[in-house]
């Protein structure tokens, strides 16, 4: 017997991943892009690599159960005559009736309005649902104008006109046939089954200058009412910013990359955008250079998670939060506990993204009765009030320590950063030192 | 007969009159001066009235209409009856980009020609140009009838779900999935009653019609130079 000379171990690619290699595999199999649910799952900088510093000799405390830190929040008080006032920062984003189940919708309206707080509808129009059950109900104006009529508008609380979303800026909606049913056709004006294509752009207006025009016909429709909101995709923050207020907008929605979407191509949600973490200040300073910082209002989502998420987007200057995916985990999404069911359809608790589909076990991204009927609203609506309450607290917590009376009052100079690039994108020192990477010319 | 002079009346006194209208009201004739080419005017209607409009408007004239007879005795600019639900919007001169854009209802008719995108992403609406119409005209056009006297311009009906289309003169191009169709009786007879609705001087034998192929309806690898 020779001696055989010692080998290598099998080394995997750190280009050519398993993960990698088994999309190549499926995308030569198929003939056609993956499409997903969620939002981007590589990992860019967030609010996990900021930290608070908390109080210290130069800063006191506030006391935790004793004093006051406030949480309310009002939009739309640059123009509207009806601004709406939110008991806490938090709102629930825009997510079509169709991409989830009437039931979801409704346990959404029913969280949301126990918590204080508003929803918003999504492409595909308006339900009875939502609209009954939600106290504040912002109405989206998309590019489809799928169930877009003038009666919904009056009896919306706020309109929210969507020019992108984070997870796609620069795509349009998708909904595939199995979505499609005879309820979500009809509000659509399709044909039941097929794979919807809606528009990426409005059909009536490109541009700031058309834009202007567009809000002010809505106000006139509305007279003068309603809050406008202007909903932009992370991309170029500071110019969509000023151009949103040039165009009159009541309060300015900002979604970073990591934000979720019903349904979109895996490579535009993970391969364009701006993080959610670099989008906010960039608005910030195009609102303070116009002098608009605070009146016309910031809001913020991609990837809110917890309190402190919402207290470092705060303190970076936004208004209020805009919450979907964890929204839809409160509710029961990807929730164990239907672990072999996620198995069956080839993933795992977790990692279950194929929303589009329609065979979500939990009930909530699909339009199958039986499935949708798992979800009680009532409980799952228990459940987010819940969920708010936590992250409202958490908050309030974290302002508390830094000294402040309301969460507003959270600002830049509360943080550290503890990597360079976070530093770089959110304008604050990293940790321990006074440098801002590209402040001060170095 | 109202008479609201916009040399004298904001656009949002205007407006908030016109929308103020009850069901049963006895002010059902109404008559706009000067609009000067402003944006927005006689948007949100939704009662029985007939509004003339003496002269040209900007964007979006008489959008999301209901029920109201919006009558432009000049031109229109971009979007006029833009979603409109019902009713029925005439323009005695030409319309600009995106006349009716994603209506659900109702009749417009536009005297002149219509710029491109005429009937982009219309639910439902009925539109009859008794000109020409430009590029992209029905690009998305979901449900609802597009009747052109004229010409149409490149790509008409891109990208179509069931919308009708009606063409008398030349087609520069169809757009993607878009196809002539066979004329059958139920669209002479659908075609005639529009164009009389329409005051228009046409037989409907003159046209040919245009529709969706449905070969877009399913995402499928072999159709990808297509999307
Ligand atoms: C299931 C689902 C459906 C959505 N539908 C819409 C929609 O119809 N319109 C829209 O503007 N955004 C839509 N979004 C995006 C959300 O409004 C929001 O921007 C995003 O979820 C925020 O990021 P987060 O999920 O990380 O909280 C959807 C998101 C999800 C998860």
């Amino acid at each position: 017997m020779t001696d055989q000379p010692p080998r290598t171990q099998p080394r995997l690619s750190a280009t050519f991943t398993n993960d990698v290699n088994s999309e190549i595999r499926r995308a030569a199999a198929t003939g056609i892009y993956d499409i997903r649910g969620g939002g981007a799952k590589r990992r860019v900088p967030h609010f996990d690599d900021l930290l608070f510093l908390g109080a210290s000799i130069s800063r006191y405390p506030l006391e935790g159960y004793r004093e006051r830190c406030d949480t309310a929040v009002t939009l739309g008080t640059r123009f509207a005559k009806k601004p709406i006032r939110l008991d806490i920062p938090i709102t629930i984003a825009g997510m079509s009736f169709g991409a989830l189940s009437g039931q979801a919708k409704e346990a959404l309206g029913r969280g949301a309005t126990m918590a204080g707080t508003s929803t918003t509808t999504g492409d595909g129009g308006m339900t009875e649902e939502e609209r009954g059950h939600s106290k504040l109900l912002v109405y989206q104006y998309l590019p489809s104008r799928y169930g877009m009529n003038p009666d919904d508008l009056r009896r919306a609380d706020a309109i929210e006109i969507v020019v992108g979303q984070g997870a796609k800026p620069g795509g349009g909606g998708m909904l595939l046939g199995q979505k499609i049913t005879e309820r979500v056709a009809g509000m659509r004006d399709l044909p039941v089954g097929i794979d919807q294509r809606s528009a990426c752009r409005h059909p009536d207006w490109t541009g700031p200058d058309d834009l202007e025009i567009k809000i002010l016909e809505l106000r006139e429709i509305t007279g003068w009412e309603k809050p406008i909101y202007v909903k932009v995709g992370g991309a170029r923050p500071y110019y969509d910013t000023a151009l949103s207020v040039k165009a009159g907008a009541d309060v300015i929605v900002l979604d970073g990359m990591q934000g979720g979407t019903a349904a979109t191509q895996d490579v535009f949600i993970e391969n364009v955008g701006l993080p959610t973490l670099a989008c906010i200040r960039p608005a910030v300073q195009a609102l303070q250079d116009l002098g608009m910082h605070r009146k016309v209002q910031l809001v913020v989502s991609g990837g809110i998670r917890s309190g402190a998420d919402v207290a470092k987007a705060l303190a970076l200057g936004a208004d209020a939060v805009s919450i979907g995916t964890a929204a839809l985990v409160a509710l029961g999404d990807n929730d164990p506990r239907w672990e072999a069911e996620y198995n069956a359809l080839g993933s795992t608790a977790g990692a279950y993204d194929d929303w589009h589909e329609g065979r979500d076990p939990a009930g909530i991204t699909t339009q199958d009765p039986a499935l949708a009927s798992r979800l009680d609203p009532v409980e799952a609506a228990r459940r987010l009030r819940n969920y708010l309450a936590v992250m409202t607290l958490e908050c309030q917590t974290i302002a508390r320590a830094c000294g402040k009376s309301h969460v507003h009052n959270l600002e830049p100079e509360d943080l550290c950063a503890l990597t360079i690039e976070a530093a770089a994108m959110a304008g604050v020192p990293l940790a321990g030192t006074d440098w801002i990477p590209g402040r001060g010319g170095y | 007969m109202q008479t609201i002079d916009m040399a004298t009346t904001d656009l949002r006194s205007l407006n908030a009159m016109l929308q103020g209208q009850p069901q049963d009201t006895n002010e059902t004739a109404w008559e706009v001066l000067n609009p000067r080419g402003a944006h927005a005017l006689a948007v949100g209607l939704d009662a029985p009235i007939a509004v003339t409009v003496r002269g040209s408007t900007g964007y979006y004239c008489a959008g999301m209409n209901k029920q109201a007879s919006v009558t432009v005795t000049g031109s229109a600019g971009p979007g006029v009856a833009e979603n409109m639900m019902s009713g029925t919007v005439v323009i005695d001169g030409d319309a600009s980009q995106y006349a009716g854009a994603t209506g659900h209802g109702g009749l417009l008719v536009v005297k002149g020609n219509a710029s491109s995108r005429c009937g982009i992403s219309m639910k439902g609406i009925d539109i009859v140009v008794h000109g020409n119409v430009g590029h992209m005209s029905a690009f998305m056009a979901q449900k609802g009838n597009l009747v052109v006297l004229g010409d149409a311009g490149d790509a008409l009906g891109d990208s179509l779900y069931e919308a009708r289309l009606f063409v008398r003169g030349s087609v520069k191009s169809l757009g993607a999935d878009c196809v002539e169709k066979e004329m059958r009786p139920e669209h002479l007879t659908l075609l005639a009653e529009l164009l009389d609705r329409a005051g228009a001087d046409a037989r409907p034998e003159e046209f040919r019609r245009y529709g969706s192929a449905r070969q877009l309806y399913h995402f499928k690898v072999d159709n990808a130079s297509a999307y």
